[in-house]
């Protein structure tokens, strides 16, 4: 029943867009298409250890369309949300519940990457526009990207470029690596010793963990008698908050400086208390960044929710802001992709991180800062890279990125 | 301090802290015949508990003594309110309803603490370690919740093995008709076995919180875990699950230096290693 209806709208869409055809169906004119709700699929995390972050990621979202009356260029946005638990194995159920089951017309996902992964898969296939708010698998904006894609957080490797640079310049010679053993950990690392390398630095050993795996103890020991300089770390949410308490309990705190991507302290910056003190950061955004746009968004979101935006939460304001763009650009029509797409893809905007626009492979080329966690925030040292556009010398695929099928 | 000293006092300190939540388990398991897959969740309550009752006690010890009451109470009242109706069901029905309560609590903590994480403070007598290398410190914290996992451990054998109601269990274990023939209630030792259970699930996660930090799903780990520590350790054995979380806890701890690609896998080997050998786990009967 459903597909049949389904197939008339569209089919009478067609009709209407011819002309004079249009009146011959009056139960589905374009208008009322345009005055239905815009359905939005959120594939985010709401429990599990980056449940914070799908929560974050939604907040800013719902305050963006809020302040927006509710309505994204004359549309009712609908959210249609859905637990991901950051669970890969079920990644693939999932999103073909929100676009075959749900039928919604934009998807919005996730956190994880591997996730994302599946995710991207089944969404390039369908063609649906598809906004990625943080996860950041370098290859869903490299060798796998796609016309109907856009991320609007960052690349993996992006931070670890960032972070690595900034450990050259401050002095550090000698660094241990030590993250979970997932495609955003892998590719933090891959970003760090790139530049890392580059400036002469040298890598002793590069350790893993299984991720959600939180037992960061056995690693510890290890680094503690590899004695660098300096460890870099990817490491988000829950875990994060954790590996700060036992790198801190184990004595490496004062002899080994901590640094890594900014998630190893956003969102936990409070509860990190004394563990979390002098721990170094690269990320594409700092809560006191001195912009009209960052002390707006941080006034509203804490007025609406009792709580400031973290970097998460920006992302997902950047998201609703590309996806506005987008609407407005096609009237509020998911299906003149042709403009809504190109719309997007040439946006640039000021968002609360910094001027923001994307990439010809749709990842977001944007400044990143070097923050130190301090009294339970994370200030502002300066800023690491401007610019910063996914880096290709990384790229390992055998192909060439292949350039999105839009014209721009 | 040796590295490898290192790993192994680490993997028996983490095979420890698995023995508590484990415990519980293999009791409503071996006893009861109940497939709790709640029990992780019973182990995160206890976290989250530790967290809001040491907002006000300022101490993880006090919250643990007021904590642990509660937490058996709780198990009383979900044990009256729904596992009752399973004991004469089969294991499908049990892991439907078990696994409906996990949804439940999921969904209670995040109205109650949200989804951020949280950290609950080391008490400040506490504070800092011993130096067992150049650079590394050990917490005392870590080795105060050692010894309490051995002490509790040491109570667990000593209430099973010496007294009235430990001997009502072990007989509860190996037949329960027989038992019930003698006159005894077991529908009341089934009730005190599973707050019993609860308790030390929730015992383990207050301990556990100033370590972790506390974040939604924080039992689900502990609940996967502890099925593996069980059915190593031969199910409804305390013995077995005290060896069976050692084992695996001292596996981990040396497979992630050691054999750092296979870590995630390693606890499982040793798992398929042990059914091969002893299908009944090390300290059940044979299979």
């Amino acid at each position: 029943m459903h597909n049949k209806s389904r197939f008339t709208r569209r089919h009478a869409l067609k009709m209407a867009g011819v002309g004079a055809a249009a009146a011959a169906f009056p139960f589905a004119r374009p208008a009322i298409s345009q005055g239905a709700p815009l359905r939005v699929g959120l594939l985010l995390p709401y429990s599990g250890t980056f449940a914070a972050l799908g929560t974050a990621i939604t907040n800013a979202m719902d305050l963006y369309v809020k302040q927006q009356g509710g309505k994204l260029a004359g549309r009712t946005i609908e959210w249609v949300k859905v637990d991901d638990e950051s669970a890969p194995p079920k990644a693939t159920e999932l999103t073909s519940k929100l676009v075959q089951g749900e039928k919604v017309d934009v998807l919005i996902g996730t956190v994880h990457s591997g996730v994302a992964m599946a995710m991207a898969k089944i969404a390039r296939e369908a063609g649906i526009p598809t906004l990625i708010p943080n996860a950041g698998a370098n290859v869903l904006t490299r060798a796998q990207c796609a016309k109907n894609i856009f991320r609007t957080s960052f690349g993996n490797s992006q931070p670890g470029v960032a972070a690595g640079a900034a450990m050259i310049k401050a002095g550090i010679k000698t660094a241990v690596t030590y993250s979970w053993g997932y495609a955003a950990g892998e590719e933090s690392v891959a970003g760090f010793k790139e530049s890392f390398l580059a400036g002469g630095g040298k890598i002793i050993k590069e350790l893993t963990l299984p991720f959600p795996n939180v037992e960061f103890q056995a690693g510890l020991a290890e680094i503690a008698s590899l004695k660098p300089e300096a460890v870099y770390s990817f490491f988000a949410g829950g875990g994060a908050l954790k590996y700060m308490q036992d790198y801190a309990a184990a004595g490496l705190k004062n002899s080994v400086q901590l640094w890594g991507p900014g998630f190893l302290t956003d969102g936990v910056e409070k509860a990190a208390g004394a563990a979390g003190e002098g721990v170094k950061t690269a990320l594409h955004y700092v809560e006191s960044l001195d912009n009209a746009e960052n002390k707006k968004f941080r006034a509203d979101y804490n007025a609406a929710f009792q709580r400031f935006p973290d970097v998460y939460a920006v992302q997902g304001w950047d998201t609703t802001m590309l996806l506005d763009i987008g609407l407005k650009a096609a009237g509020g029509d998911v299906k003149k992709q042709d403009d809504m797409f190109k719309a997007m893809r040439n946006a640039k905007f000021n968002s609360p991180r910094g001027p923001f626009r994307l990439s010809a492979s749709q990842n977001p080329i944007h400044n990143f800062y070097l923050r130190e966690l301090k009294g339970g925030e994370n200030v502002y040292l300066g800023v690491a890279a401007t610019d910063v556009s996914d880096p290709t010398a990384g790229w390992s695929g055998g192909e060439s990125p292949r350039l999105p099928l839009v014209e721009v | 301090m040796d590295l490898v000293l290192i790993q192994l006092l680490n993997g028996v300190q983490y095979g420890l802290l698995i023995f508590l939540a484990a415990s519980g388990l293999t009791l409503v398991f071996g006893i009861m015949g109940v497939i709790n897959l709640s029990h992780g969740s019973f182990y995160m309550l206890g976290a989250y508990g530790a967290l809001t009752l040491t907002q006000f006690t300022g101490d993880i010890f006090l919250s643990l003594a007021l904590g642990v009451p509660l937490a058996f109470l709780f198990g009383v009242i979900i044990e009256w309110l729904f596992i009752r109706h399973l004991y004469d069901r089969d294991h499908l029905q049990q892991v439907l309803l078990t696994f409906a309560l996990i949804l439940i609590f999921n969904e209670a903590q995040k109205l109650l603490w949200g989804s951020y994480p949280h950290s609950v403070p080391v008490p400040g007598y506490l504070q800092g370690g011993v130096k067992i290398s150049a650079l590394l410190t050990y917490p005392y914290y870590r080795i105060a919740v050692a010894a309490f996992c051995v002490a509790i451990a040491l109570a667990m054998m000593f209430v099973i093995q010496k007294t009235r109601i430990g001997r009502i269990i072990r007989a509860g274990e190996s037949n329960r008709e027989m038992v019930e023939a003698l006159g005894i209630d077991s529908r009341l030792l089934f009730r005190f076995v599973f707050a019993a259970g609860a308790a030390l699930a929730a015992t383990a996660g207050i301990v556990a919180s100033p370590l972790e930090s506390v974040y939604p799903g924080i039992g689900e780990p502990v609940l996967i875990i502890s099925f593996v520590v069980v059915v190593i350790g031969g199910i409804g054995s305390i013995k077995g699950a005290f060896v069976g979380a050692l084992l695996i806890g001292v596996a981990d701890a040396l497979g992630k230096v050691y054999f750092p690609a296979f870590s995630s896998s390693i606890v499982y080997a040793l798992m398929a290693a042990v059914l091969i050998a002893r299908p009944g786990g090390l300290f059940g009967r044979a299979a």
